[in-house]
């Protein structure tokens, strides 16, 4: 495994890891200006007026957010989307060559989950990109994805080396590859409650139309964002869990044993279904369901990191 | 689940009333939400904790730990929580709950499913989405044209036409309804999870898990006696143990020996022959790490390993009085393993702690250890003693412990394979080391419905979270200058959902139905023409 060749495929998909992080540091930093910057000059224009017409054009009554492209915000904000574009792609051939290096897919150890989940993030920030405007979103799913890959770099990084024989099992691309889109989108939707938190706050004080959140969608919208993501991300989890089940059958004798990695699970599963009532449940709605959603993403982290590294779990394969 | 249900702001007085206030309560969304944060929140300790259940060695160090908090705990079952009947209480009522509020959901569900879509209100434009048309067909073709369409796109559709109000002669409307499967698959749902804790209570009272240590060259006989460790359910009794057995052949191990994760395992793999049943013929199989066998119903997991050293004692006349492997059990990842030698037949008995360090290495902080888990330098570490090995007091003890209460130590001594430690009460030859795995053998007759239960749940969920449930309705009238006025007005019934695209799919088939009509009306013309000219 240490001949040259495969040492150059090693150091290339680190140099790729390297590269991404600094496109996305140049992203973050273009998202972050483009956030402080973001006071809106648009109007918010609701075509109400032509309700009445009896003359034959269509007029649907849609609130449309006509923001004017060539704020400068906006330019900073399309520029940063851009690099997350690079950053996504680069990050992608990165892990592409440390599968090629390890022969396998590249979720053998906390390293490789950590820069996986990050690539998840992106990827489900970018695949919701192509059907609305979230250049509000990017600095708040830029920075995440960016601490994830610093911590991988600097504290997780692990040689590429075999999978240890309990991962040794298709269940590993089934079961990691749905944990890591969820991973994505749970950050995706914590990110939006906790803006929705904020600017439900701004809104209280009536603030809403100035000052660096400006160009952030009103509460409502935030709200229906994170459930939308939920909404998607919640039967995916379950079935992450489902496969995981699956796989301990197989590989333990049991379906279900309460391990601490399977009882997160299990506590991350009934916090999102929390949420999803919340939003059915009057009073709950809200910010309310907006902490849920936050508490739910911090259930998951814990899982992930708490219980790799410090409990002494089935699911211990950090690789540290 | 709805939250619509009246809550009532205290409790009746009366028995009757007090039991229905407490049914309404408890299979209201409030409650389940409560009950939902209590089950995550009750299953955190169980995560912290050491659980009788995974790791009951480990229970027992921490209760001696914690002579205060540690039976205490125990006592209010913190060390099997998911056993407990405070955690029982949580998803029971959970699950009350759920069924409360489930069930009566489904009539109402069954009823809409077969009862049309409510008329059309009077003011569409106070609807969430509007949009208003003129066309130059009459109202009743509009309608007709449109309901056709949308029954055809598998909307629920009613027709009818507005009673003169006021001197208002109205018109004709169209109320439609699509997204049903947003409850049913609610409700599904629901249901499944239902089954899922059938699946679960009855795997755990009708089936049972066993687990043993075999040693290479040894077997194993599927009864209760053999078995290490056994739990069966309530229901479970020894009859329904199947009689098969194996032998471990053979054991295959590798570890990592580059620099990159040096020492981590890379392949286990037993060898066995596998016998059904008492006298039939054996057949070889091979069992691995995510790869069990199944025998008669149950299922052979591999599950762990460790040496078993062996050794020769003989008395101090020269008699050899025991001659066998010993399953010593790892300590840590380069197995260091512990194991415990007793030899009641002896006199004066004599026992034996052992170290076994499958590579060796010592240092003045950890003493002597293991550095690498395969057995590139194996030596042992022993500690022997005579007297009373205790076996006789009629308290059960634990192979892997030697009680030392009533003998006196003979000395310590390490020894490396084929060494032998002669002292005045005899000798012990290190003769070298075999292997053994440990097997869990399991059978669990719920497992396949809790699949099936949980698939069911897992597509019925995405079906209903992906579907949006709402309504349309168009009314298409005389706008007394000889077009119809064409309304269309969506209300989402989902949570925050848009309509406007259906609103906006609705004018575009009223407008299609035109744009077709003058087409065939120009084709009709250009025939007529092409009539003409010959």
């Amino acid at each position: 495994m240490t001949d040259g060749g495969s040492m150059s495929l090693a150091e290339a998909s680190n140099a790729a890891i390297y590269a991404t992080m600094v496109t996305l540091t140049v992203a973050m930093v273009l998202f972050a200006a483009s956030f402080a910057s973001g006071r809106r000059r648009t109007t918010s224009s609701s075509s109400v007026a032509s309700r009445e017409t009896a003359e034959g054009s269509v007029a649907v009554i849609d609130r449309v957010d006509t923001a004017v492209a060539a704020e400068p915000g906006r330019r900073l904000a399309n520029v940063a989307m851009s690099l997350t574009w690079l950053a996504t792609g680069l990050l992608t051939v990165g892990l592409v060559l440390r599968g090629l290096w390890a022969g396998r897919v590249p979720w053998g150890n906390m390293y490789e989950f950590s820069i996986s989940s990050a690539w998840g993030v992106l990827v489900v920030f970018l695949v919701l990109s192509t059907r609305r405007d979230l250049r509000w979103l990017g600095l708040f799913v830029v920075t995440p994805a960016l601490l994830t890959l610093g911590l991988a770099v600097t504290v997780l990084y692990t040689e590429a080396a075999q999978l240890v024989p309990a991962l040794k099992s298709y269940w590993l691309v089934i079961h990691v590859s749905a944990a890591i889109i969820c991973a994505g989108a749970f950050t995706v939707a914590a990110s939006a409650a906790a803006l929705s938190l904020v600017q439900s706050r701004r809104e209280r004080r009536g603030l809403t139309w100035q000052g660096v959140m400006a160009s952030t969608p009103s509460t409502e919208k935030l709200q229906t964002f994170t459930s939308r993501i939920i909404a998607f991300a919640f039967p995916l989890w379950t079935f992450a869990v489902i496969a995981g089940a699956i796989w301990a059958e197989n590989a333990w004798g049991r379906y279900w044993g309460w391990d601490p990695k399977e009882t997160w699970a299990f506590i991350t599963w009934v916090v999102y279904a929390a949420y999803l009532h919340a939003r059915s449940t009057a009073g709950w709605r809200g910010n309310r369901a907006s902490w849920i959603a936050i508490l739910g993403l911090v259930t998951f982290l814990i899982n992930y990191f708490g219980v790799n590294i410090f409990v002494n779990s089935l699911h211990s394969y950090g690789g540290l | 689940m709805s939250d619509t249900r009246v809550e009532a702001v205290a409790p009746p007085l009366d028995s009757q009333g007090f039991l229905r206030w407490a049914w309404r309560q408890l299979t209201s969304m409030r409650v389940a939400l409560i009950l939902l944060f209590a089950l995550a929140v009750a299953s955190v300790p169980g995560s912290i904790l050491p659980q009788r259940g995974n790791n009951p060695l480990l229970v027992d160090e921490w209760i001696d730990q914690q002579p205060t908090l540690g039976p205490l705990l125990d006592r209010l079952g913190f060390f099997d929580v998911y056993g407990a009947p405070w955690f029982a209480a949580i998803y029971l009522l959970l699950f009350v709950s759920l069924i409360g509020c489930v069930l009566p959901r489904v009539g109402h569900h069954w009823k809409a499913m077969r009862t049309p879509p409510p008329i059309a209100p009077r003011n569409l434009d106070r609807m969430q989405a509007f949009s208003c048309e003129t066309v130059d067909d009459a109202p009743a073709d509009v309608s007709s044209h449109v309901s056709g369409e949308l029954r055809r796109r598998g909307w629920r559709v009613r027709t009818g036409s507005d009673a003169a109000v006021d001197g208002d002669a109205g018109g004709v409307w169209v109320s439609a309804e699509k997204g049903y499967l947003r409850e049913t698959g609610n409700l599904i749902f629901h249901l499944a999870l239902v089954l899922i804790l059938v699946a679960v209570a009855a795997g755990g009272l009708f089936g049972w898990r066993g687990n043993v240590i075999v040693k290479e060259g040894n077997g194993f006989s599927n009864t209760l006696t053999q078995s290490d460790a056994w739990g069966g359910g309530r229901l479970a009794t020894a009859d329904s143990i199947p009689p098969f057995s194996f032998a471990l052949d053979d054991f295959d191990v590798e570890f990592e020996r580059s620099e990159a994760q040096r020492g981590a395992p890379r392949l286990f793999e037993a060898r066995v022959a596998l016998q059904n049943e008492p006298g039939a013929g054996a057949r070889e199989d091979l069992i691995e790490v995510n790869s069990p066998i199944s025998v008669a119903g149950a299922k052979v997991f591999l599950v762990g390993h460790g040496y078993a050293p062996s050794f020769i004692v003989r008395d101090a006349s020269g008699d050899v009085v025991f001659d066998d492997d010993v399953v010593f059990l790892p300590q840590d990842g380069n197995f260091t393993s512990t194991g415990v030698i007793k030899i009641p037949d002896s006199d004066p008995q004599l026992g034996f702690r052992g170290l076994f360090l499958p590579t060796s290495a010592i240092d003045d902080i950890r003493g002597p250890h293991s550095v690498f888990p395969d057995a590139d330098d194996p030596s042992v570490f022993l500690s022997a003693w005579y007297g009373d090995l205790g076996l006789a007091s009629g308290v059960p003890q634990s192979i892997y412990s030697l009680s030392t209460d009533e003998m006196e130590q003979i000395g310590l001594r390490a020894l490396v394979p084929g060494q032998v430690w002669e002292f005045a009460q005899g000798e012990i030859e290190f003769t070298g080391w075999t292997r053994w795995s440990s097997f869990q053998i399991a059978f669990d007759p719920g497992k396949e419905a809790a699949l099936v239960a949980s698939v069911l749940a897992m597509l019925a969920l995405t079906v209903s979270l992906f579907t949006r449930r709402r309504r349309i309705w168009l009314r298409a009238r005389d706008d007394e200058q000889g077009s119809t006025l064409v309304g269309v007005a969506g209300l989402s019934k989902s949570e925050a959902g848009d309509v406007s695209e259906d609103v906006r799919a609705v004018q575009q088939i009223a407008a299609d139905h035109i744009a077709g009509r003058k087409a065939a009306a120009n084709e009709t013309t250009s025939n007529d023409d092409r009539k003409s000219e010959q």
